[in-house]
């Protein structure tokens, strides 16, 4: 079985610093992944990687069999089957909600306007925020627009969903309200790669989850496993810190 | 906070001695309002007195003279400027949006271009610009810029506005953050196509207020013109104004010039605040 993504020996550095030293790992159709580690520990630039927002320094990034770092490669056409949810969101300010979820569909899928309208009022309703089509993002809450982004990713039809830390941004009282999006996504087998700090989140709804830790890959497994149970004295430090932030042994 | 009531209350080891007296600041700032105004009745009883108001009026508000300008005025001069001005306008911006890509270009020797034409000339005086292109045909034989008369004026202004116009839209689209162009890639957008789509009109849109104020400034140097030897259907209002002042040998028709500009450049001036507070509220 050809792998969702598939990951080999990517390095990543930013000028002299070295960001990923060497990460193997693959996720396959249908799994949820959660990556997990303290910041500046290399996950949001591993996920960025995936579709190439960021160029690897080496390495290879294999999607559902096509090998993206491969420069004859369409990336356009390949990030297409690659939605992306930011932790700023990162809506477009000057179109509304619906314009927002309509606007690729009809730029790159060529979609007709009624399609892609009727499209994209199924996936607002689907995210909880039918209601607000017609507001501009400015005029949304945190959650809201959050998940109008959510709704924009999937109006493009994609095979997996890369979330980066997209609960970070958003006041406590409206983390719930996306997680339950997602979780719903992942009820209906999206094959999903999430960076977050939502351990609860990680622990319920993951297949497996990865502890990065100085750009590599402490520890890899079920998440019942690495969250209730960790093998590495890293991910044991992390896990404390996070989940008893009153704990300050070991530092 | 009492500690420093009290200290505050008597004069310092560094105050006036005691003594002398001392103005309080309520009595300082009184008698510098009084000065002012004083000054202000001096001025304007030396230059009610001594100015002959009547040689004046009949130099540069005379109504006959004023009177004869109509309608060439609104018909011919200001429409003129118009032309030139918007024609310079969307010129310059167009030139400037290109220039401005340019400059951000990952192709190297496309930012140098975009670099030494705008030092080139946003550098250089605009007068020197249109006597360039007076002198253009001499240069190279043969070449007539398209447009005539109309087409010199506005190559004219599209050179002038079009280096400012790229650093101002340069500055616009650096402006938009760079999560909107990645969020535009992960959604299948080639690069073009998310400047198009999103980047450029989000650029455009916080540059609007200051291309306003641009706009006003090319409204102005459209008086440049003038060194174009432009006549008759082409004349702009300062052409106007000079020629028409010339021959009644009177200076009213400067007057009403400058009021005609006035008329144009002040509400443009609101209308650039107004959109620049509209713009920070919505921001």
């Amino acid at each position: 079985m050809t792998h969702a993504i598939e990951i080999r020996d990517l390095h990543k550095s930013f000028g002299r610093l070295e960001v990923l030293k060497g990460i193997d790992f693959s996720v396959d159709p249908g799994q949820v992944v959660c990556v997990i580690g303290p910041s500046g520990s290399g996950k949001s630039t591993l996920l960025r990687c995936v579709n190439l927002l960021e160029q690897p320094t080496s390495g290879k990034v294999i999607l559902e069999g096509v090998e993206l770092t491969d420069r004859d490669v369409d990336i356009d056409a390949a990030r297409r089957r690659v939605g992306m949810v930011f932790q700023q969101f990162n809506l477009f300010p000057h179109m509304t909600a619906l314009q927002n979820v309509m606007i690729s569909q009809r730029r790159v899928l060529k979609r007709g306007r009624a399609e892609a309208e009727k499209i994209a009022r199924d996936n607002l309703e689907k995210v909880g925020v039918a209601d607000k089509c017609d507001s501009y993002p400015i005029q949304l809450s945190g959650g809201q627009q959050q998940r109008v982004a959510i709704a924009r990713a999937l109006a493009m039809s994609p095979d997996l969903m890369l979330f980066d830390e997209p609960t970070s941004a958003l006041d406590p009282e409206l983390v719930g309200d996306v997680l339950t999006v997602m979780r719903k996504l992942a009820e209906e087998g999206m094959t999903m790669l999430v960076v977050t700090h939502e351990m609860a989140f990680a622990r319920d709804v993951a297949d497996r989850v990865v502890f990065m830790d100085g750009g590599v890959i402490v520890e890899d497994g079920p998440a019942a496993q690495v969250i209730g149970d960790p093998q590495h004295e890293r991910t044991k430090v992390f896990l404390r810190r996070v989940l008893d932030p009153t704990h300050t042994d070991n530092i | 906070m009492t500690d420093q009531s009290t200290t505050a209350e008597s004069p310092g080891p560094a105050g006036a001695p005691p003594g002398r007296t001392k103005l309080s600041p309520r009595k300082k700032q009184q008698i510098s309002r009084a000065v002012q105004y004083v000054v202000l009745v001096v001025v304007a009883v030396f230059l009610v007195t001594r100015i002959e108001w009547g040689s004046l009026a009949q130099n540069f508000a005379k109504s006959e003279v004023a009177s004869q300008m109509l309608p060439d005025l609104f018909t011919v001069a200001l429409l003129n400027t118009i032309i030139y001005s918007v024609g310079g306008f969307v010129f310059a911006f167009l030139l400037g949006l290109l220039f401005a890509l340019m400059r951000l270009s990952s192709v190297r020797p496309y930012r140098w271009i975009a670099v030494v034409y705008i030092e080139i000339f946003r550098g250089l005086p605009a007068v020197l610009i249109f006597l360039f292109i007076l002198f253009l045909p001499l240069a190279l034989p043969g070449f007539e810029v398209p447009g005539g008369t109309y087409g010199q004026g506005i190559l004219g202004l599209t050179v002038v506005g079009s280096a400012y116009m790229a650093e101002t839209l340069r500055a616009g689209l650096q402006a938009v953050p760079k999560g909107q162009l990645e969020a535009a890639r992960s959604l299948g957008m080639s690069y073009s196509r998310g400047m198009i789509s999103i980047v450029i009109p989000q650029a455009v849109r916080i540059v609007i207020p200051p291309t306003t104020n641009q706009f006003v400034s090319l409204l102005k140097d459209s008086s440049l013109v003038l060194f174009l030897g432009v006549s008759g259907e082409y004349v702009e209002l300062t052409k106007f104004g000079n020629d028409t002042a010339s021959t009644f040998a009177n200076a009213t028709p400067l007057l009403v010039v400058g009021v005609t500009y006035l008329l144009v450049t002040i509400p443009l001036g609101y209308l650039a605040s107004r959109l620049e507070k509209r713009q920070m509220k919505g921001r």
